[in-house]
């Protein structure tokens, strides 16, 4: 590999990357708060259609962000009106939200299939583009991949630097004592839902807008799973899902390479490869159980009745 | 306080637990009836295309029956983990690879099949989705790895497998480049039981499936093992059960009925390996396996309804050009209600504030 394509090939690697940041930081919070939605996927079907069905509408990709990120928490409303409201079990209702996502997704996106939309505004710095190796990937990018990267401090710094956040998590480890000191459970949680699917709906309106840029059924792949491994796999620590998504961004990014040098291995083989590393690097981090068991927040997917 | 407010039962109402399924039925219809309208459809017309016209030829019921027949093995499967916490959620992966090992062994001995081929696939079959599944398996048991994560992983690298195997090595070598294997002969094709209709040997294998998984929960040990382990995790600890084996039965159950299942699909109905093998019974399974109330017979019932939906929405779709996609929303919906309405199974539902008991307050 020729220093210059080091440039282009890590750019291609942070643009793969920002889908699974949104949605993984976005689940990130909610598990943070005790609250495990599998319907992340669902979630990012439903803001990639509603985000591109927006921006043909409109003409605006702005305005289809801030939709695809909308129909994202209303999916997730109906996870927190079912888990929360009426105590449905966690894994069921996340399935539920998933297979409904992908069902509606394609009902609403068939019209929209095969059809071209404007690009998203790209936040070129003049000059600085051209600089060797890095002016591409750190001046090139569009906005949402900005975004997604401001996302990593904020989240962190929400978490563990305002009381808000420690209040979120309080309700996380012990929903019991945190609703016996006054906070109010399942309105922190509900609201913890509404972000993580707004930031699934992101994901997916970024998949539809900018990354691919189409509509097609089913396009997000098993990303919202793979996203739901990136947060194990960073043992609930904002920073190290950056680390993870640059990592599964790579071996994306390295397979579609691989594919298209015409590579003498078949390019479904190539395909499985992000799916595998999932397994793999799932593998590597669960097997410490000690680690697993300090980190995990300690209400996850419990369901919470006050008395 | 809230106006509305759940207070807890004392016991499960025996009532509900089969009356939620029901509810949620009726919901799903009274939802179908208003989408159908907003997408500017005669919404009774559509319901009827939907629900109704399916069942009025004998050849309807048939393909009732080959449709369910998939959905049951999966879903009986599954319910057995579902009772254990085992969150096997890769069905259709495992499904996949029982067509691929199944039918592969057709495809190996083409031209060469005797009486002994068919029972060969159906044992290559259940061990091709075994064989799946005890991966998530072997990575929870050791590495404490999340079962519904790997087990999903597993079903797209599944479909890619299979894509990659009709692209090349189980391409019909006279089938001008088309990705599709050779027609399975007469000797691996497995009997159609009624004639007239597409029903196959495999809805016996599904019956019988149904009445071993009965056997195994409601009258063995381990069955009982695995109910103990699902309801009171702490306790099966106390009481010595070992959780990595129910962890494995469970899962190479659930993934060898599977695994019969795929096998069923193209040594069925199909009769060739194709690169879509099923329209998504292993996920549908999950909704039937709920639906079902994790109960053998309860999932017959389930998986006929459900192989309605994937019907009246082909049927939908031709008579009406309603688009196929509604089926996924119809599914999806019924387990969102299902799961809504499950809450009355535990609680009652109070209309007004709570009631404060102020102390002497007897008179």
């Amino acid at each position: 590999m020729s220093i210059e394509v080091i440039g282009p090939v890590v750019a291609a690697m942070m643009t793969a990357a920002t889908p699974l940041l949104f949605a993984a930081l976005g689940e990130l919070v909610v598990e943070k708060s005790g609250v495990l939605n599998l319907g992340v996927e669902g979630m990012m079907l439903g803001g990639a259609v509603v985000g591109f069905a927006v921006t043909v509408a409109t003409g605006s990709s702005t305005l289809g962000f801030v939709a695809g990120a909308a129909a994202g928490a209303v999916l997730a409303s109906l996870f927190g009106l079912l888990t929360l409201g009426l105590l449905a079990n966690q894994v069921a209702t996340g399935l539920a939200l998933t297979l409904f996502g992908v069902g509606l997704s394609s009902l609403v996106g068939q019209g929209y299939v095969g059809h071209p939309i404007a690009d998203v505004p790209e936040l070129r710095i003049p000059y600085l583009t051209t600089l060797p190796i890095i002016g591409q990937p750190l001046f090139g990018q569009s906005l949402p991949v900005y975004l997604a990267l401001a996302a990593v401090p904020a989240v962190h710094w929400f978490l563990f630097r305002t009381r808000a956040g420690l209040v979120l998590r309080a309700v996380g480890e012990n929903h019991t004592a945190a609703h016996a000191l006054g906070y109010k459970v399942i309105r922190i949680r509900f609201l913890a839902v509404l972000f993580g699917g707004a930031m699934s709906g992101l994901a997916g309106a970024y998949l539809a807008l900018d990354y691919t840029p189409m509509w097609a059924e089913g396009m997000t792949a098993g990303r919202g799973w793979i996203a739901l491994a990136l947060v194990v796999f960073a043992t609930w620590k904002p920073g190290r899902v950056l680390a993870g998504a640059w990592l599964f961004g790579g071996v994306t990014i390295l397979q579609l390479h691989a594919q298209g040098v015409g590579f003498a291995v078949p390019s479904q083989l190539l395909s499985m490869l992000p799916y595998l590393a999932t397994v793999l690097v799932l593998v590597l981090i669960s097997r410490d159980v000690t680690r697993i068991r300090l980190n995990a927040p300690a209400s996850l997917g419990k369901i919470f009745y006050p008395d | 306080m809230s106006m509305i407010r759940l207070e807890p039962r004392g016991q499960a109402s025996p009532l509900w637990v089969y009356g939620a399924p029901l509810l949620a039925v009726a919901l799903t219809l009274a939802s179908g009836f208003v989408l159908f309208w907003a997408m500017g459809f005669n919404p009774v017309a559509a319901l009827r295309a939907f629900f109704v016209e399916p069942l009025t030829s004998a050849r309807g019921i048939g393909e009732l029956v080959v449709k369910a027949t998939p959905l049951t093995l999966c879903a009986v499967g599954l319910a057995v983990g579902f009772r254990a916490n085992v969150w096997n959620i890769g069905a259709e992966g495992q499904l996949t690879l029982g067509a691929i090992t199944g039918g592969g062994l057709a495809l190996a001995f083409y031209g060469e099949g005797g009486w002994w081929l068919l029972p060969l696939m159906v044992l290559g079959g259940i061990a091709g989705g075994m064989a799946w599944a005890a991966i998530p398996a072997f990575l929870r048991t050791r590495f404490n790895a999340s079962e519904i994560l790997t087990s999903l992983m597993l079903t797209y690298v599944a479909l890619l497998l299979l894509s990659y195997l009709v692209h090349g090595p189980y391409r019909d070598p006279d089938g001008f480049a088309f990705p599709e294997s050779r027609l399975f002969e007469e000797a691996a094709t497995l009997p159609v039981l009624v004639t007239g209709t597409r029903v196959h040997l495999g809805a016996l294998f599904a019956l019988a499936a149904v009445a071993g998984c009965w056997v195994l929960i409601a009258r063995t040990f381990i069955g009982f093992q695995i109910r103990v382990i699902g309801l009171t995790p702490a306790a099966a600890g106390y009481a010595g059960f070992k959780e990595k084996k129910i962890i494995w039965l469970t899962l190479l159950l659930s993934g060898g009925l599977s695994g019969l299942a795929g096998l069923g699909e193209v040594a069925g109905p199909i009769g060739q390996i194709v690169p879509t093998v099923s329209p998504g019974y292993g996920f549908t399974a999950i909704i039937v396996a709920f639906l079902g109330r994790l109960h053998p017979l309860g999932i017959v019932l389930a998986a006929l309804l459900m192989a309605l939906s994937f019907i009246g929405g082909e049927a939908a779709q031709i008579g009406l050009g309603l688009p196929k996609a509604i089926t996924g929303v119809f599914q999806g919906m019924l387990l969102f209600f299902l799961l809504g309405s499950d809450v009355l199974i535990r609680y009652r539902v109070r209309i007004g504030a709570r009631k404060t008991v102020s102390q002497g307050a007897t008179a």
